[in-house]
């Protein structure tokens, strides 16, 4: 019994305990989040928010997610009940196992794979399936309509994004995120790749449907877009999605261009602070800019949006992987075997 | 360990009942999701393999961007499926001799299958270690094996501009923005200041 | 088990905890909240008309096209990755062989560009 306890039970009781660590911090960020935008945002247009529920409206998040959980779950009569059920389910899953491969400070991550920076393209590849599935199985024309704009737009940015990300594992030569931050050490990348930071962000909030690229969603003329029919619990567990990929962004983000745990100066005040405060405060800055950039840009039309990505995000970060290569190459600038 | 074995079991026979329930699913649309169920399951078992690089390749290319194409299509398709349905069982023995026939190809071809005394050898040798598989595929995919790089360059061309030739259909009396146009007007030439005595109008 | 494995294992036990816990979140719902469904409840929304035909309705082939470009840059930065990782190892020759891949997709790109394939309208 004592090889069984000390093979699977203990290990599987420290994963365990460890997926644990990760989830519920995240799901009160996520809650937090919520309030953080209303706050930010009432401050911009010059309103107070919520403040009635707790000192400063604090509880106002759980209050909103025990009013969720007593709503009722409204099925539309022509919709495909399974479908309709998984499409939420699928979109907050994948917005939190994206989050087994960050890592939050030196050495602090659940599962340090070789291929950290494919996974967490491909989770994100896959965030399309919750709102194609939930637009098709509404039954309904908004939803629809919503969902295809959601889709072509998403994976419209994601090309450019994977360029991106080449530049970057061109600086670094693996593909394992702790390397690139380790990478990161001397200067971060945001320095000398600043314009693809720049395009990065503006592409994360395609990604995320997030204004000024919210189209999807586009309450002026689809209502609410793939999310019309959805109440509860399962309106909920998009809304809850959509922020933990906020929040999953600018991690990837501060990860591959600001450093991730990293202080900005090795030197000693800054180094005294833990790795994963600094990784939190980039986040929290970062999250800002999505909030701000909400609160002050109007939206975008279709067109526009398609142009944007496919003429200048597009040939602007494939000239940007040539030139990165080629300055390698020239200058002998090959990154050096950790 | 068991733990590798329960995983394998667990993916190969979500894998092999997906891909079941992609040819039974009355639904097309339920058929692509299994469909990109199966994937992952394969994925999975890639990573049982060692062959990490794959399984993500295969999540990020199959799942994100091929799958997205049938569920386009699908979605696209007015095509009652109830009735195609229905002709099912009238074509069933045409689909039927074409499996027998696909069937026979496959045992002639195991059949004279040999494995060349070299490959156990292979096959036991430990993979080397400080190796990622990305790493090493990028050490030889583009030097050893560069006409079949080239060529992939190639086939990517020919799907890029068929996909145009067939789809691409431009409307007439469409008003683009041009925003190059735009953002080079001058006031000069957009206004004109003329000065407007009272009583004559402009 | 291999510690490449071992890295793998907390993704699939990661995951699992996070379909019980949408599966519980999603059923705490539906048990707590009192169900009652309608005909007009059940409707699905058209601002207030009465929805015409089916929703699912064939949509422009344009969204096919940007798919089929999407799966092709795709596939492109696939090969991208390897070539990334171990530029210091494959050297000049490695350098110049992605270079004309590059080269010949980007006559592809200008192709679809002067065609107007990027164009939507």
């Amino acid at each position: 019994m004592v090889s069984f306890w000390d093979g699977y039970l203990w290990p599987g009781i420290v994963i365990v305990a460890q997926c644990v660590a990760l989830i519920v911090p995240l799901l009160i960020a996520v809650a937090y989040l919520t309030l953080f935008e209303r706050k930010v945002m009432a401050a911009m247009m010059l309103r107070r928010g919520p403040n009635v529920v707790g000192a400063f409206g604090l509880l106002q998040p759980f209050a909103d997610g025990l009013k969720f959980l007593v709503k009722e779950t409204v099925i539309p009569a022509g919709a495909n009940k399974v479908v309709f059920l998984i499409a939420p389910m699928l979109t907050f899953v994948l917005a939190m196992i994206a989050w087994a491969v960050i890592p939050v400070s030196a050495g602090v991550v659940l599962s340090d794979i070789n291929v950290g920076v494919l996974y967490l393209f491909a989770i994100s590849s896959l965030g399309v399936y919750g709102i194609i599935m939930a637009g098709w199985a509404s039954n309904s024309r908004y939803a629809f309509l919503g969902a295809l704009r959601s889709s072509a737009q998403m994976v419209s940015y994601e090309v450019s994004m994977g360029f991106i990300i080449i530049t970057v594992l061109l600086c670094v030569g693996s593909l394992n995120m702790s390397k690139i931050v380790e990478a990161q050490r001397d200067l971060w990348f945001a320095i000398p790749l600043f314009p693809m930071f720049v395009i990065f962000f503006i592409s994360t909030l395609a990604e995320t449907n997030r204004h000024p690229f919210d189209l999807p969603e586009a309450e002026s003329e689809l209502v609410a877009g793939y999310q019309i029919e959805y109440s509860a619990f399962a309106f909920a567990l998009f809304m809850l999605g959509e922020y933990a990929n906020m929040i999953l962004m600018s991690a990837f983000t501060a990860i591959l261009f600001l450093g991730g745990w990293l202080p900005p100066l090795d030197i000693a005040p800054f180094n005294w602070i833990p790795g994963f405060v600094w990784f939190a405060i980039k986040i929290v800055i970062l999250l800002f800019v999505f909030i701000w950039v909400r609160a002050t840009l109007p939206r975008y039309r279709y067109d526009q949006l398609m142009r944007i990505g496919w003429k200048f995000f597009l040939p602007l970060s494939l000239l940007w992987v040539v030139l990165t290569a080629s300055a390698i190459v020239a200058f002998g600038w090959y990154p050096s075997k950790a | 360990m068991i733990i590798p074995e329960i995983a394998f079991y667990l993916f190969s026979v979500v894998a092999i009942a997906s891909a079941f329930m992609v040819v039974a699913a009355r639904n097309p649309v339920h058929s692509v999701l299994f469909l990109i169920l199966t994937f992952f399951n394969a994925a999975g078992l890639f990573v049982l393999l060692g062959a990490e690089f794959l399984a993500m390749i295969l999540v990020i290319v199959y799942v994100g961007a091929v799958a997205v194409l049938f569920l386009f299509v699908v979605m696209m398709l007015d095509i009652n499926f109830v009735e195609l349905r229905q002709g099912f069982l009238q074509y069933m023995p045409v689909g039927v001799a074409i499996g027998i026939v696909l069937l026979i190809e496959l045992v002639f071809v195991l059949g004279t299958w040999v494995i060349v005394p070299e490959a156990k050898v292979f096959a036991e040798a430990p993979p080397p270690a400080n190796v990622t598989n990305t790493h090493a595929l990028g050490q030889i995919l583009y030097t050893e094996y560069v006409y079949l790089f080239q060529a992939a360059g190639l086939v990517l061309l020919v799907a890029m501009v068929g996909a145009i030739v067939l789809t691409l259909r431009t409307r007439e009396g469409v008003r683009r923005q041009s925003a190059f146009a735009q953002t080079h007007r001058r006031r000069e030439d957009a206004i004109e200041i003329k000065k407007v005595l009272p009583g004559q109008g402009a | 088990m291999s510690t490449m494995l071992a890295e793998y294992l907390p993704i699939l036990i990661f995951l699992g905890i996070s379909i019980v816990m949408v599966t519980v979140m999603l059923g705490a719902s539906y048990v707590i909240a009192r169900q009652r469904p309608d005909s007009e409840k059940n409707a699905p929304y058209e601002c207030g008309f009465e929805a015409f035909g089916d929703a699912r309705r064939p949509f422009d082939v344009r969204f096919y096209l940007v798919a089929i470009l999407f799966i092709i840059f795709d596939l492109e930065v696939a090969f991208l990755f390897p070539w990334a990782v171990s530029l210091g190892e494959v050297g000049l020759f490695g350098f110049w062989s992605m270079m004309v891949f590059l080269g010949v997709l980007t006559v592809g790109f200008i192709y679809e560009w002067k065609k107007g394939a990027l164009e939507w309208d």
